[in-house]
Parts: C-alpha cells; sequence; structure tokens
C-alpha cells in the first residue's frame, strides 16, 4: 500500500481547523503530535462503554477496563520490540519516566562516585533529574559533546564511558534533529561495562524502533508526541533492570500487601504505577499504536526523510543564506526538525509573523539550555514534521518566512 | 472562533524604530550606577538595566542584552523616557505601562496616553497576551534596579 498522505490526513481533525483566515500549517510535531480520529474514539469507547477501575474490580466493565489496559501496554511492548509486555511501565510522560530511571533505579544501584555519561544535546529530561541524583546521591556526570558538525563528537567516548555505568542518551535531537549512533553507543556502553538508556521522545514517532536492535537497556517516551493522548508515557527496562528497580511512588495499586507495620511492594508493572493509572490515556496510546502500525513506521520515516530532504533544499535556497539551519544540512542520520535561525528576526517574532498565516513552530530554547549554549543562540524557531504534514505545508512555511524576513529587514 | 488582530497593531511603526535603532545601548559603571538583571524564561530574553540615580533623579540609563523585537522596543522606549526624570516619576510611569499592558479591553485613557507618549505605541501588545511578559521585562527589571538603589548605602566616590 503506497502511502496517501491525503487520505492520511483526513483521519486528523485538528487539520481542518482554520486559523487567521488561513488553514492550519501545523508544523509543531516535535512538540506534539495531532490525534487521529481512531484514538479519539478509542478513548470515547472506552469512557462511554468501559469506563471503570482498573485491577480492583470483580464486574463485568471493570474486568474490559483492566483488558484494554493491559492490552494497551501489550501494543506498546509490541511497537518497540520489547521480550515481554511487563517490561512496559506506563508514566506520565517521557520527562517522569527519566525521573522514575533516575529516582528509583539510579537511587537503588548507583552509589557515590558511580558515573552516568549524558550528552550536550540531552532536552532537560534527560539532564535535570540526573543532577538531582548528583545532588543526592553523590554521582559523577560526564558529558559528550556535540561538534561543530552539530553531531555527537565520539572521539572520546571511549574515555567517558571508561568505569561509567550509564550512559542516557537521546536517539534523535528535538532541536537539531540529529539521529545519534544508538546500536554504536549500546556496543561501546556494554563493552565498557555501562548500561544504555535511550531517549526516544523524538525518534519513536519517527523512526522504526526495537530495543532488542538497538542494544538499548532503557528506553523512555511519551504518547503525545506519537500521535497518542497526553498524559502518559513509557518507561521500558530489560526485567533484568526492572528487577533491581524499587518501586518509585507509593500508594494504592503499587502493593501486594501493606500491614500496620509496613508495605510489600507488588510485582510486575503495577509496582512502579501507584494509584489510578491514566487508562483512558493508555487506551488512547494503544490506538495510537496500532494507527502507526497501519501506515507503518517504515512508511513514516520514508515520508519524513523525503519531507526533510525538500524542506532543507527550499530553506536553504530561498533566502539568500538569511535563513540558517542550526543542524545537520545532510539528510542521512536526521530527522524532521528543522532549527531556523533567522537574520535579524528575533525567533519569537519569526512564530508570531507564521501565526499570521496559519503556519505553527516554536521559538525557545526546547528545553535544551546547555545545547543552545553550545551554540551561542538563545532561541531557535523551530519546524518539525509529523507523518501528515505535506510538501505544500513546507511552501507555505518558506512564503511565510518570506514574509517575516520582509517585514524585519 | 478568535481572530488574532492584525499585525501592525504589534509591529508599529515606533516600535520597529526602536527595535532596530535602540537607544541607550551600552554599560554604566557599578558603582555608582546600579545594575539589575532581568529575563524571561519563556523565550530566552535577557536584558541588564544600569541607572545612575543622583538625588531622587535619574540621570543615566544604559541598556544590555538581547531578546525579541518587543522586549527590546520596550526596553529602549523605557530609557529614553525615564532618562532625566525623578524615581517617583519613572515609577509611576512603570505602573502607567503596566496598566497599559494588562488593559485589555478598557482603552487607556487621554491622561494615560499623554503621560506614556510614544510608548502608548506598545499597547498593542496587550492583544497578544504571550507578548505582555516580553514587553514589561525591561520595566521590571528597572524596578528592581531601582529599589535597589533606593535600599543601598550612599555610594562612597
Ligand atoms: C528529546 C525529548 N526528550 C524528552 C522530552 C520530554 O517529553 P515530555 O514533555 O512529554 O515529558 C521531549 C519533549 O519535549 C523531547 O523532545
Amino acid at each position: 500500500m503506497s502511502y496517501d498522505v491525503r487520505l492520511l490526513r483526513t483521519d486528523f481533525p485538528l487539520l481542518r481547523r482554520v486559523v487567521n483566515g488561513y488553514p492550519i500549517t501545523y508544523l509543531d510535531s516535535g512538540a506534539t503530535s495531532l490525534t487521529p480520529r481512531t484514538v479519539l474514539e478509542a478513548m470515547d469507547v472506552y469512557y462511554s462503554r468501559h469506563h471503570a477501575n482498573v485491577h480492583r474490580g470483580v464486574y463485568q466493565t471493570a474486568a474490559e477496563a483492566t483488558a484494554a489496559y493491559e492490552d494497551a501496554r501489550a501494543a506498546v511492548a509490541r511497537f518497540i520490540g520489547a521480550a515481554h509486555a511487563d517490561e512496559v511501565v506506563f508514566t506520565k510522560n517521557a520527562t517522569e519516566s527519566f525521573n522514575l530511571l533516575a529516582r528509583a533505579w539510579g537511587a537503588a544501584n548507583l552509589r557515590p562516585g558511580d558515573v552516568v555519561v549524558v550528552t550536550e544535546m540531552e532536552h532537560h529530561a534527560n539532564l535535570v533529574p540526573w543532577f538531582q541524583l548528583r545532588d543526592s546521591h553523590g554521582i559523577e556526570l560526564r558529558f559528550l559533546r556535540v561538534g561543530d558538525d552539530y553531531r555527537l563528537d565520539l572521539s572520546n567516548l571511549d574515555e567517558l564511558l571508561d568505569g561509567a555505568t550509564l550512559l542516557s542518551v537521546t536517539a534523535m535531537s528535538n532541536v537539531l534533529g540529529t539521529i545519534n549512533p544508538v546500536v554504536h553507543l549500546a556496543e561501546r556502553a556494554h563493552a565498557a561495562g555501562a548500561l544504555l538508556a535511550v531517549d526516544g521522545a523524538q525518534s519513536v514517532a519517527h523512526l522504526p524502533t526495537d530495543v532488542q536492535s538497538l542494544g538499548a537497556d532503557f528506553l523512555a517516551f511519551s504518547a503525545h508526541k506519537m500521535l497518542g493522548p497526553t498524559g502518559i508515557g513509557v518507561l521500558w527496562a530489560k526485567q533484568e533492570h526492572w528487577d533491581r528497580t524499587p518501586p518509585f511512588l507509593g500508594g494504592g495499586g503499587m502493593i501486594a500487601d501493606v500491614t500496620l507495620d509496613g508495605f510489600t511492594p507488588a510485582d510486575g508493572p503495577a509496582r512502579y504505577e501507584a494509584g489510578t493509572p491514566p487508562i483512558a490515556e493508555a487506551v488512547g496510546l494503544g490506538a495510537a499504536v496500532r494507527y502507526l502500525e497501519s501506515i507503518t513506521m517504515e512508511s513514516v520515516a520514508a515520508h519524513e526523510l523525503d519531507l526533510t530532504t525538500y524542506a532543507l533544499e527550499r530553506l536553504t535556497s530561498s533566502f539568500d543564506g538569511r535563513v540558517r539551519i542550526v543542524g545537520p544540512r545532510e539528510t542521512t542520520e536526521r530527522g524532521g526538525v528543522i532549527s531556523l535561525d533567522v537574520e535579524g528576526v528575533h525567533p519569537h517574532d519569526v512564530s508570531q509573523v507564521l501565526d499570521q498565516y496559519g503556519v505553527c513552530v516554536r521559538p525557545g530554547h526546547h528545553c535544551a539550555k546547555p545545547l543552545m549554549r553550545r551554540f551561542d543562540l538563545a532561541a531557535t524557531a523551530r519546524v518539525s514534521f509529523g507523518p501528515y504534514s505535506t510538501r505544500p505545508e513546507v511552501d507555505t512555511l518558506v512564503d511565510a518566512l518570506g514574509q517575516a524576513l520582509e517585514m524585519f529587514s | 472562533m478568535t481572530q488574532m488582530p492584525p499585525l501592525n497593531d504589534l509591529y508599529r511603526e515606533i516600535v520597529m524604530d526602536h527595535y532596530r535603532t535602540p537607544r541607550n545601548r551600552g554599560e554604566l559603571p557599578t558603582p555608582p550606577a546600579r545594575r539589575a538583571d532581568g529575563h524571561n524564561p519563556l523565550c530566552g530574553d535577557e536584558i541588564s538595566v544600569f541607572v545612575l540615580v543622583e538625588g531622587d533623579l535619574i540621570t543615566d540609563v544604559k541598556l544590555t542584552g538581547h531578546g525579541c523585537s518587543i522586549s527590546q522596543a520596550s526596553s529602549s522606549m523605557m530609557s529614553a523616557a525615564i532618562k532625566g526624570r525623578r524615581v517617583e516619576e519613572a515609577r509611576e510611569l512603570v505602573a502607567r505601562f503596566k496598566d497599559l499592558m494588562t488593559a485589555e479591553s478598557s482603552e487607556p485613557s487621554e491622561d494615560a496616553l499623554r503621560e506614556l507618549g510614544e510608548i502608548a505605541a506598545l499597547s498593542g501588545v496587550s492583544k497578544f497576551p504571550v507578548r505582555i511578559k516580553c514587553a514589561t521585562l525591561a520595566w521590571n527589571t528597572l524596578t528592581q534596579a531601582l529599589d535597589d538603589a533606593e535600599t543601598s548605602e550612599p555610594q562612597q566616590g
């Protein structure tokens, strides 16, 4: 089946919006993706027919709700190639996944002086929890730097990994679009006796993901960036790592028993899912996974590669060098996230002018301040694609950028 | 459906002029001048305001930093407006400006407009709620510098 983006767009109700008199041109999927009708319907069916709390009731709808929730876990496990559904733990978002990793796994397995290696291009979600662990547990943090080619500088990788316990790295930069060599990093990390955690927030919705062939030990991501709803994320870990991870938040749902002397934690993913989980959101995530599977991640990746190639070419050829791409220019190992530095126009103003034409792009530091400092930038205007993005949308973007340049020249 | 007001409400001629040709750029020696730093974490706007207060007069103002057109224009206009004014007048102007930013529906009074002078050109910002922080950054930073100047010991020459 060929990839028919025009047909696919009819699945996304928001694409019918008119903004400031123009059909919306949504180019902010890196921040959050649009939601297909099947996801909305799945959540609607859940609330209309099966809504009940999970894991507690014996009555019919409670059993259905539990089945739907666990079915979503199985769908996610299949989508990322996990060995078992129980390796998939639901969180609030990728950020909470990293907090779970640092505060539960990290606090229990890392001792003062133990080394965690992260990179200069990480989102704050994969930085701040490690700083917090440094402050509370005295771990040491080391940083892989980013080269002038907007890619990780791997020249001192083995040196940094020497004696390290964990390497935690993003699969795709949410600012530069750089796709990192995760397989290679996993090999080097494992050779040094370290584990590999992958931030999949930007990659899982845009590239096929198989945790086995990646060689990852942990993978964190958010549903809302992969056509799912807000309010739910995932931390996947190999079972052997979960086996060494104590509970994170405490409360109902995560216990096997509670007496006045204390508690015994539950086994399996429930151990990390305290309280009533985001049930409808899990159902929505399951539907998002099925949607992505139906259009296939291979096709999504190919479509976005084509679009990124087109966009890079148009952006670099249209403005006499007045629009600079902050990120790799070549399209290999590069995803559909394009940061722009527009001569004489602050990113905030770029976004403001573009909004006038219904074009949605994001200004700011994109929660990656160390990376922005590395390139001496306060902010960029970021364009990012989804499976529904099109070449005509890129053309609209280029026209609107021309307007912004004209206004500020 | 809400329609955004036209962009030229935001980017008025005087605003763009201050953005392109900012007034009072630079630093003042501290002491005797006072310095305050402000930043807008949302979009990375950063500003440093230097004020020289002699008696109750603001005798000099300088600004450094970077940011979007609105934050840059607003700071430039502010510096031009407060230079040579009494501290108390500057504080009143800050209050007037904040009123202007939060006025939303009610049009500013004739009095207010007269007092604000060309700064009134920023009134369009109030219709773009996410940009209000950009416009008020310099003014909040000025308040900080003035507070600092008032509470601190008189400087030794
Ligand atoms: C690379 C990367 N990591 C982590 C996150 C955090 O995702 P969330 O805000 O959904 O927790 C994001 C989203 O902005 C991201 O782009």
